[in-house]
């Protein structure tokens, strides 16, 4: 133990089970858990759709919302719902020295613009001006900012008033993954005390479903769980849309506020490129695990790299729980979710229930718990969470 | 031999390697004669149709073999062409050996394949279409060129950077947040040298036309290389321009372990971010003072210890404006003799590469003495008081700068950047 270890002292979810750490406890115990999906309205896909939200809770200027689309406002909410259960919300002093670190894609597009002209640019002679005549009078202007990647960091100063930095990292699950490791890295080495890091994702966008299906990383027709999805139709991906933002601080720095501590964050290994099972079970080597453990599993269902991970944990002798089964892919929140999901599971000392038949029982009581989350495409990362 | 760490005990962060791309051309040395000259890279739009559009000019950069395929091709070969000069003048190989920081644009697949895809297919309607269409084709380019994480994956293979290269974007400050990452990575002690990155191609005419609705735009059309002017009463707005710039950060116990020449010192980083509003500053600029203050505390450096200013100077009026009243808020009367100009003068706004275009200037103008100007300064801005070096470059002896950037999204990083420690 060390006064500056990585501790977690507030966790803010969001997903189809529902928005904070009690929900999404309580429905990742019970005997059975369910997805919640949506199988209609982006047929031929299926999708893990957001819970119902009251977005003024935690964005209460009506002027604000109005500024972001849902990409945002999802973010903005995780973010304040970590800050709440971290007790700094509202905390100027706390707030004005803290660091941000966002995974973020970009925004939503206007549907109804992109449609528009996409029909009508199958009768023009000149699609170049015709693009410049239908943007220049139909874009809304503000909508850019919503689009930004790196306007939820600014929705969060702004709403929530953390302004000690914000930066923001892109690239799929792996900026979910350097996000994390970068806020630990810094804490560690005293160059910040306390962070607020995350993601959110709306997969309820047509476009946002474009980014996978450009490359066939879709699952159609029926559900299957992401350890047995090859046989389905489509690319083994079906999509969720949710948030996850932790508040990492030093050790010392929570003690002194007096604060609960969910887990300390322990190493964080992270791959370039597109890691195959040996260097994934060398990942987890690097973790210096000892004994049977818990992995919460942010398998994407992606064949190769599913089956990859799934062998690798299995001749670790971790025990998966592969969370996306019942939130989906969350894309660049993927890694930050699974780190919240092991962090509520060390403080429970317990495991969440078997997600699907082939994971199995965990029984006695956990000490550390192993988040995972490797790319669809390429990246990825490990992370060892241990008790308070 | 002086110490190699720094006055609060952590490694010096050395710069060995610098490379460039902007609209003025490519490599250090072209670039830097056309800053001294006081030349425009400024020019009229050719690469889609200006028609209905306010603003027609640019500094995009239109003569690399990527120019025109998209944002993602063109920010990628302005990433490897700036890293391959900068890495090749640090005297590295194949082999990179650190991590990989890379600031560029956000990723959206662009109309012309939007447009490709609508037309494989006529069963479905809009975005049903792109779907089905997208499905069938499984075409891996334009799959890969909509994936954030493709451009750092590329260049890190390519140049054999170590780890999980971390792509990132604060807006128009992510040049400079790059660099920050580095420097903060080699403090740790994680890698004796980090590759920072700035690089941004993604000119189309949606981007243009984004920043034109929010009125951040010069249209100064009829004299491009005239549009761009920082700190003068008649600005309108930023040039909208592409480029792209690399930097060798190394330990500078590791770059003279190994004989490399040191070019600079990257002594001190600071950032705040602004709560006050999404494209505008918070009227008194705490958050940008905070951020330069940082950056000189981060230094170890007082008022007195800069010599120089480059300006993130965008030629917007809020910019200017709000740009002086933090210098002057932070170094007051001594402000008066400090020159502060802006590169944007030239070669326009280069967006998520600017903070690493701007820092590569400010190497150059230590290592040469000579300060590029702030050119089309013909009607100076009453309300802003400083030496902006108008019109024509200045010899000068520089011993530390101050580089800013700030962004929208309230993204405040500054730089403070010095010679090699006698």
């Amino acid at each position: 133990m060390s006064a500056r270890d990585v501790v977690i002292t507030g966790i803010g979810l969001v997903s189809s089970l529902g928005e904070g750490t009690e929900q999404h406890w309580q429905q990742l115990t019970l005997d059975q858990p369910k997805p919640i999906l949506d199988r209609d309205r982006f047929a031929p896909y299926t999708i893990h759709p957001l819970p119902q939200l009251d977005w003024g809770l935690q964005i209460p200027k009506r002027s604000d919302q109005r500024q972001m689309e849902t990409w945002q406002r999802l973010g903005t909410y995780a973010a304040g719902l970590a800050l709440d259960d971290a007790g700094i919300k509202g905390d100027e002093a706390l707030c004005a020295t803290m660091d941000l670190i966002v995974a973020a894609g970009g925004g939503e597009r206007d549907v109804e613009v992109d449609t528009s002209i996409l029909e009508q640019s199958q009768t023009s002679s000149d699609t170049g001006v015709l693009l410049n005549e239908r943007l220049t009078t139909d874009l809304r202007p503000t909508l850019f900012l919503a689009q930004l990647s790196n306007l939820l960091a600014g929705n969060i100063s702004i709403v929530h008033k953390v302004t000690g930095s914000s930066r923001t990292f892109m690239g799929e699950e792996g900026a979910g993954v350097s996000a994390i490791e970068t806020a630990a890295a810094r804490i560690r080495a005293g160059q910040s005390t306390h962070a607020l890091v995350g993601a959110a994702f709306q997969t309820e966008h047509p476009d946002m479903l474009l980014g996978y299906e450009l490359g066939g990383y879709l699952n159609r027709g029926d559900w299957a769980s992401v350890w047995d999805r090859s046989g389905a139709q489509g690319g083994g991906i079906v999509s969720g849309s949710g948030g996850a933002f932790l508040v990492l601080e030093s050790r010392e720095h929570a003690q002194a506020r007096g604060r609960k501590i969910y887990a300390t964050l322990g190493r964080v290994a992270a791959a370039g490129a597109a890691p195959d099972e040996a260097q994934i079970a060398h990942m987890l080597a690097e973790l210096d695990l000892s004994g049977p453990h818990l992995a919460i599993s942010g398998a994407t269902g992606v064949e190769a790299i599913t089956r990859a991970e799934r062998s690798a944990l299995d001749k670790a002798g971790l025990i998966a729980r592969g969370f996306t089964n019942l939130t989906g892919h969350l894309k660049e929140a993927q890694f930050p979710f699974a780190v919240a999901l092991a962090a509520l599971a060390v403080s429970h000392g317990a495991a969440p229930s078997p997600t699907e038949p082939s994971e199995a029982p965990f029984s006695g009581t956990l000490d550390m718990a192993v988040a995972t989350s490797f790319g669809y495409r390429r990246y990825g990362g490990v992370a060892a969470l241990g008790r308070a | 031999m002086t110490s190699t760490v720094d006055h609060l005990g952590r490694p010096i962060v050395a710069v060995t390697g610098l490379g460039v791309v902007t609209s003025l051309g490519v490599g250090k040395a072209d670039n830097w004669a056309a800053l001294t000259a006081g030349k425009s890279g400024i020019h009229p739009i050719t690469r889609f149709p200006t028609d209905h559009l306010r603003t027609t000019i640019s500094g995009m950069v239109d003569f690399l073999p990527s120019s025109g395929k998209g944002n993602s091709a063109l920010t990628e070969e302005l990433a490897a062409t700036a890293a391959e000069e900068a890495i090749a003048q640090a005297g590295l190989g194949k082999d990179f050996g650190g991590p990989l920081f890379l600031a560029s644009p956000p990723i959206e697949m662009e109309w012309p394949d939007r447009f490709a895809l609508y037309k494989g297919d006529e069963t479905e309607e809009g975005y049903a279409r792109l779907l089905s269409v997208a499905r069938a084709r499984n075409d891996r380019s334009l799959f890969e060129s909509s994936q954030f994480g493709h451009i750092a994956d590329a260049l890190s293979a390519r140049f054999g950077t170590r780890g999980l290269p971390i792509t990132l974007s604060t807006a128009c400050a992510s040049g400079a947040t790059a660099i920050q990452l580095g420097v903060e990575a080699i403090r740790r002690g994680e890698s004796d040298r980090a590759l920072a990155i700035g690089a941004d191609g993604s000119a189309s005419a949606e981007a243009l036309i984004r920043f034109s609705l929010l009125s951040a735009l010069s249209t100064h059309n009829d004299a491009p290389e005239k549009a761009s002017r920082p700190f003068s009463r008649d600005r309108d707005g930023f040039v909208l321009a592409e480029g792209g710039a690399a930097l060798v950060l190394e330990s500078l116990e590791s770059a003279r372990a190994r004989g490399a020449k040191v070019l600079g010192i990257l002594q001190g980083c600071g950032e705040r971010a602004d709560d006050f509003h999404r494209t505008r500053s918070k009227p008194d600029a705490s958050p940008a003072i905070a951020a330069v203050k940082a950056a000189l505390e981060d230094a170890g450096l007082g008022i007195d210890g800069i010599d120089y200013v480059n300006a993130h100077g965008t030629s917007t009026p809020e910019n200017d404006k709000m740009e002086h009243l933090s210098l002057s808020t932070v170094f007051g009367e001594r402000i008066k003799s400090i020159p502060v100009s802006s590169n944007k003068s030239m070669i326009g706004h280069t967006l998520s590469a600017a903070g690493a275009v701007e820092a590569v200037f400010s190497f150059l103008t230590m290592q040469e003495g000579v300060l590029p100007p702030t050119i089309n300064y013909d009607q100076p801005d009453p309300a802003i008081d400083l030496d902006v070096v108008p019109n024509v470059k200045r010899n000068a002896d520089v011993g530390a700068i101050l580089s800013n950037s700030f962004g929208f999204g309230g993204q405040n990083a500054c730089l403070a950047l010095a010679r090699e420690p006698n």
